[in-house]
């Protein structure tokens, strides 16, 4: 793409950039750093806020160095006392309708608006405070809404319409009591929300953030009758980091086992054994339906539990093509209290089970339905987010960067490289066809590294051969990307015409789960991709990187499950699906 | 498919325009034009034209047309009628209530002649008499 | 019989106060000494708006017209006009021949409106079709379809000078070519018809008494740019636009005015209308643009414009309803014509909405050049009961304050930008001696916060902080200080609000800041409204020595706060006085101060 060079200058010094570019990215080409608040590279500029403002010489106006493009000859003043003071004034006049409580604010040291304050130097408020109460809405299972502290940027609003297109959430009201809540003013919970919580991970400040269930992990840990066991999610490996200084995608998983160990875990299992299993259940469901003819295709995947509330919400005629098999945490909870209780002879009444997850859906999840406590217990009792943990293992005083390399705990902690890349978008279905060629084929892929489905594109589509059929499939992330693949899905039923893939991933946050809703914050697609490298580096790594060669899980079945699709799998590791209505008032 | 060729709407326009000028509406000469906009209504020209109606019929007369039109412009003195009949010059009179309405046909109609404190002159010439 | 001759006696207030009543028995009297008492009518008339030149006298049917009249006149005007037929040349109004009118022939010297935008308004039923083709309806766009390219309108257009009446006052030629030359389709035509500003109802009155015109400018705009859809956003609370403009419609799409293939040219046209809501916001081009796709009314950053990317996305000229109106005309005359009126840069006539504090209040219609002093004084009559003029506002909540300094000021948009108001739509609210600049300001500011879409901090912020201020002040709070951090929040919301609501919402503020610095600052130093508006600053108490205790004010007293025997000074219990100023009004005795 031949995009045509113009000339600019910015405070006085000349160069190049592509048409397009708008004078807040060009800023940044020559290390000019202009202010901003509402602006996302996720999202298209809003032009809210007001502090980008630049001047342009020969024009009397100030403009928005986020949404204005560059034109040529075009001379842009981004700092100047008069600029300065104006953008001054805006942060002011921002803090005024915003509560002075940043040492009991969760985003304290870290929220995007602190850091304008102190940048700019503010003192003093020159004017009186106006703060709009509304009670915040914590209806849901896995999100806080917190109006006062709300700065309108409209980042989530944008996030739930036009990239998740969930539309949980809008604008109402208008002027001074505009407010962000579901549309009808009715509750969180009551709306299509489904928790995916890429609003929290956008939101500049502290008007939306997880559930902290940090005080009930504490509770268990200190508790003696309780026998604490926890599993780390593959996401959370390659970003933990991040909250102590590292680079996005620093692969600490071994810093990380030692952590929860040193926090008091009896127990540290890996949420990637539960991956290996969900690709045998899931890759024997694939076979089940494409080679006998059992049961509707394509199947979809269904460990994203966001997903799965999107579907049973907006596309719940297609229930039949979900896979019934739990997401990898429910399966790893599920046997922690049967297969885990037996082996170490404790009642599951006491094993306390703790998942870390990149997620705030997963605090939905366990919770949605009866196969949740298919153990006869509750098989998770918290899950928390990376974020959440972080702040715990500060609280605790522990040094992580210093922390020696541990190992988790045979036999939920062992995993292959196949397990692992479920963090990444793609990844679940690399795992499942690397398995699934053997189990229709009985014969090993020579090559494992099915790099079609890798990347950060919307959507992603490979085909592959097996036992002399050509197998499709779709790979989606971003929740906003699957209504045309869905649609697609449908009109071809309808129809009766031929299916366009036999086999569909779907995760809810663009990137997979490394873009989690519960993530540290600031993730951008440079993050994201950073993330992803990292998971990629943790299969290339693995020894064993397909999931039936897993010896644990081999074991697994031998003692205890028998075969996949197994009755005791069944009832351990799957589950149903119900149509829910989008409003429930 | 079109409704109405050009030459048919030039015609359409002379033959309006002269109706217009010799105000040969349906046989009757004589114009009561009633400002009908909402600063008018809000002041009552309904009930204004609704007296002209009945006065008109009362006096028996059937050679007078009642018309509505837009806002003049004198908002002040609203509701404002326009009395147009051959042999008078066109006169605009304000703050016609029920009551002057009845004065009007009466006096202005029937007996030719003006009547004191409501007249009012035009706002400006009409461009578009050439 | 009717009369042969009607001689017209101005009998506004302010002609009668200089011997129209005089001028009117003597005209009786003189008539009935020539002894032509049967052929000439002699009547008082209303307000002839002319007040300034009075008394004047007006002689039908030919027109004449009289100022400066004197009593004794009448016996000369009758003697030789009346009896010889001979004009009083001497008495008759000497226009001045300036460059502001158009060809001398076509109107009358003293008139100093010019009514193009309202040409047919009050004089053909806006609900029959057939008379507005009679009065050249349609005219121009059978020029459009059959004589004339799409760049020739433009040119039209561009020696015109016609600029966008609904405050902006961007070259409307300059928005139709940039339109016309984006390479997109399809393309929209809008008119704007939202109206908001508090006291202007220029297009209200434009769309009830002439739709027609709108829609056939709008069928002209489309052939010129290649639009074949256009959409009218109008806003709720003018049922009786609508309805005249559904019935308008409804009439041209039956003589196939509107629709496929008009008049045979091949060229398809049609107008829907989309009501607003109830949203000040929506005014402003990308909010509207943004309401008609069904979205919140919240504006959009420009560039683009909505030019290259409008309506879903797509190109669109979207104008006022008043530059509409003016198409026909422009393209019928020619654009030199239109420029031949107005000023250099500002060419044409506006509309204003003359209110307030004014005699003959309504809607004028001037060639721009016309100075404040002539609508407010010619046309309008000057200020009502008597007060002392303070100040004009222009440009609604935009705009800003003109004291009688600046009287004299040619109209136009430069010049009244210089002042530190804006043209805006139209509104043009006169005040006296009466109204409290604090409060003006308050007021405007309450409009602006109430409309704010909040979607910018600069505009939903700095305007509540600066209504509260001004709340201070009219409340006898604030300080010096207070004065300065307003200047301060009214300079960031002028350069960093997003749309022009927020942009210009300090305006009122800033202008009557400006002008009227001392009556800020006696509200602030001296905690006193010298206008005595200002509810928390004023008192009103009874001064014994004049009170004779008639008791009406304490009959009339809502909240019955005033006691006293009867033919005793009466006095106001202070502390339930709720200053509604209704004692100060009806006492006749002067015994009421208010301080």
């Amino acid at each position: 793409m031949n995009a045509k060079t113009i000339n600019i200058k910015v405070n006085g010094m000349p160069f190049f950039v592509h048409e397009g570019t708008t004078v807040l990215e060009a800023a940044k080409l020559v290390n000019v750093k202009i202010p901003t608040l509402c602006y996302h590279p996720d999202l298209p500029a809003w032009a809210a806020c007001g502090i980008c403002v630049v001047k342009v010489e020969g024009s009397p106006k100030m403009f928005r160095a986020c949404s204005t493009p560059v034109e040529d000859g075009m001379s842009i003043i981004t700092h100047d006392p008069e600029i300065v003071e104006v953008r001054r004034t805006v942060i002011e006049l921002i803090l005024s309708t915003h509560p002075n409580d940043c040492l009991q604010c969760l985003r304290n040291q870290n929220c995007e608006l602190q850091r304008l304050a102190a940048e700019f130097g503010i003192r003093e408020m020159p004017f009186e405070y106006n703060i709009n109460r509304i009670p915040v809405d914590d209806s849901t299972t896995s999100l806080v809404l917190n109006p006062e502290k709300c700065v309108k940027c409209g980042r989530c609003v944008k996030v739930c319409q036009e990239m998740q297109n969930v539309w949980a959430i809008e604008f109402l009201g208008r002027g001074e009591s505009t407010r962000i809540a579901p549309a009808g003013d009715v509750l969180l919970a009551e709306s299509p929300c489904i928790k995916c919580g890429q609003c929290s991970a956008h939101c500049p400040v502290g008007a939306i953030y997880e559930k902290d269930e940090t005080q009930k992990v504490w509770k268990a840990l200190q508790d003696p009758t309780k026998h604490c066991v926890v599993q780390i999610a593959p996401a959370v490996r390659v970003a933990l980091g991040e909250a102590f200084g590292l680079e996005p995608g620093t692969l600490v998983t071994n810093k990380a086992y030692a952590a929860l160990r040193r926090l008091g875990f009896k127990g540290i299992f890996d949420t990637n054994f539960g991956a290996d299993l969900t690709i045998m259940e899931e890759g024997s469901e694939f076979v089940e339906r494409f080679v006998h003819g059992k049961g509707e295709l394509p199947l979809i995947t269904s460990c994203c539990p966001a997903w799965v509330d999107y579907l049973e919400k907006y596309y719940h005629d297609l229930i039949p093509l979900f896979s019934t098999a739990k997401s990898p945490q429910a399966m790893v909870g599920a046997l922690s209290k049967t297969y885990y209780a037996d082996k170490s002879g404790i009642d599951c009444k006491n094993i306390f089970m703790v998942s870390i997850m990149p997620c705030t859906a997963k605090k939905y999840e366990i919770v949605r339905s009866e196969s949740m406590y298919s153990s006869g217990c509750q098989d998770i009792d918290v899950s928390i987010t990376t974020r959440e943990l972080s702040r715990m293992i500060k609280s605790a005083g522990i040094d992580f960067l210093s922390l020696p390399d541990e190992d988790a705990d045979a036999p939920l902690g062992i995993y292959t490289g196949a397990g692992t890349i479920f963090g990444a978008t793609g990844g679940v279905m690399e795992a499942a066809l690397r398995t699934a060629y053997f189990l229709v084929t009985g014969q090993e892929l020579k090559n494992v590294d099915l790099t079609d489905v890798r990347g950060i594109e919307g959507i992603k589509e490979a085909r592959i051969r097996m036992a002399g059929k050509e197998v499709r499939v779709a790979v989606a992330h971003q929740m906003g990307n699957i209504e045309k693949v869905l649609d697609l899905v449908r009109e071809a039923k309808a129809k009766g015409k031929e299916l366009p893939w036999h086999f569909i991933e779907v995760m809810a946050c663009r990137g997979g789960c490394i873009g989690g809703g519960g993530q540290p914050y600031g993730a951008t697609d440079e993050i994201r991709k950073k993330r992803l490298a990292g998971i990629y580096k943790d299969d290339t790594l693995s020894k064993i990187r397909c999931s039936h060669q897993n010896p644990a899980i081999k074991q697994l079945y031998a003692e205890f499950l028998g075969k996949p699709l197994s009755h005791k799998s069944h009832e351990l590791l799957h589950t149903k699906y119900t149509p829910r209505p989008l409003y429930t008032r | 498919m079109a409704k109405m060729t050009l030459e048919e709407l030039k015609k359409l326009r002379e033959t309006k325009k002269r109706e217009l000028e010799k105000r040969e509406v349906t046989g009757k000469d004589i114009e009561i034009i009633v400002g009908m906009a909402t600063c008018g209504i809000a002041a009552g020209a309904k009930q204004t034209l609704s007296a002209f109606l009945n006065e008109l019929e009362a006096q028996n007369l059937s050679n007078v047309v009642v018309r509505q039109t837009g806002c003049m412009g004198y908002c002040y003195a609203e509701p404002t009628v326009e009395i147009r009949m051959p042999g008078m010059p066109d006169i605009i009179y304000g703050k016609v209530d029920p009551e002057t309405a009845v004065k009007i046909v009466r006096k202005h109609i029937l007996g030719k002649v003006l009547i004191n404190d409501h007249i009012l002159d035009k706002p400006a010439a009409d461009i578009m008499k050439k | 019989m009717a009369f042969k001759n009607y001689v017209l006696v101005c009998g506004g207030t302010a002609c009668q106060s200089s011997k129209s009543e005089e001028i009117y028995k003597n005209f009786i009297s003189e008539l009935e000494a020539a002894g032509i008492k049967e052929d000439v009518q002699v009547v008082k008339t209303g307000c002839f708006g002319f007040c300034e030149k009075g008394p004047i006298v007006k002689v039908l049917p030919d027109e004449s017209f009289y100022v400066e009249v004197k009593p004794t006149d009448a016996k000369e005007i009758v003697a030789e006009h009346l009896v010889k037929g001979r004009q009083v040349k001497r008495l008759l109004y000497q226009g001045e021949e300036t460059k502001k009118h158009a060809k001398v022939e076509d109107i009358a010297f003293y008139q100093k409106q010019f009514r193009i935008v309202l040409r047919n308004c009050g004089v053909i039923n806006p609900e029959d079709i057939n008379e507005y083709i009679a009065r050249d309806g349609y005219a121009a766009l059978e020029k459009v379809l059959f004589q004339m390219t799409p760049d020739e309108v433009i040119q039209e257009l561009k020696v015109s000078g016609l600029r966008g009446r609904g405050g902006a006052g961007f070259p409307t030629w300059l928005k139709w070519n940039f339109t016309k030359q984006v390479n997109d389709s399809p393309k929209y035509i809008v008119c704007n018809a939202d109206e908001g500003d508090p006291g202007a109802y220029m297009d209200r009155s434009t769309l009830e008494g002439d739709p027609h015109s709108i829609l056939e400018a709008m069928t002209i705009a489309g052939k010129t740019i290649g639009s074949n859809k256009g959409y009218i956003y109008i806003r709720a609370e003018y049922p009786l636009a609508i309805h005249r403009l559904e019935v308008a419609i409804k009439q041209a799409r039956e003589l196939g005015l509107l629709g496929k293939d008009i008049l045979g040219s091949g060229f398809d046209f049609d107008i829907e209308i989309r009501l607003g809501a109830g949203a000040f916001v929506c005014g402003e081009e990308t909010a509207l643009l943004a309401s008609i796709e069904g979205e919140r009314g919240m504006p959009k950053p420009r560039p683009p414009f909505p030019a290259v990317k409008g309506l879903w996305k797509k190109p669109t000229v979207i104008n006022n309803v008043e530059t509409w109106a003016n198409i026909p005309v422009i393209i019928l005359r020619g654009g030199a014509w239109f420029a031949n009126i107005g000023t250099e840069k500002s060419k044409g006539t506006k509309v204003f909405a003359l209110t307030g504090k004014i005699r003959n209040s309504g809607l004028v219609e001037v060639p721009m050049g016309t100075t404040l002093r002539e609508i407010i004084y010619d046309i309008g009559g000057g200020i009502i009961n008597g007060k002392k003029f303070k100040a004009v506002q222009t440009g609604g909540p935009s705009g800003g304050v003109i004291t009688a300094d600046y009287l004299d000021t040619p109209i136009d948009y430069e010049n009244l930008q210089k002042l530190g108001s804006i043209m805006g739509s139209g509104g043009m609210i006169v005040m006296d001696e009466d109204d409290c600049m604090v409060d003006i300001a308050k007021f405007y500011l309450g409009f602006t916060v109430d409309e704010s879409c909040g979607k910018c901090a600069p505009c939903r912020v700095g305007g509540r902080q600066l209504l509260n201020y001004l709340d201070k002040i009219s409340k006898g709070k604030a300080t010096r200080d207070d004065l300065a951090k307003m200047k301060q929040i009214g300079a960031a919301m002028k350069r960093a609000s997003l749309c022009g609501l927020g942009q210009t919402a300090p305006n009122p503020v800033l202008s009557t800041l400006t002008y009227f610095e001392k009556e800020y600052l006696a509200h602030v130093d001296d905690r006193t409204c010298p206008a005595g508006k200002c509810k928390d600053l004023i008192t009103y108490s009874i001064l014994p020595e004049k009170c004779i205790g008639c008791g009406l004010c304490a009959r009339r007293c809502p909240v019955s706060c005033i006691t006293g025997e009867k033919r005793q000074p009466h006095v106001i219990d202070q502390s339930a006085c709720i200053k509604c100023g209704e004692c100060y009004s009806v006492c006749k005795f002067g015994a009421v101060m208010r301080k």
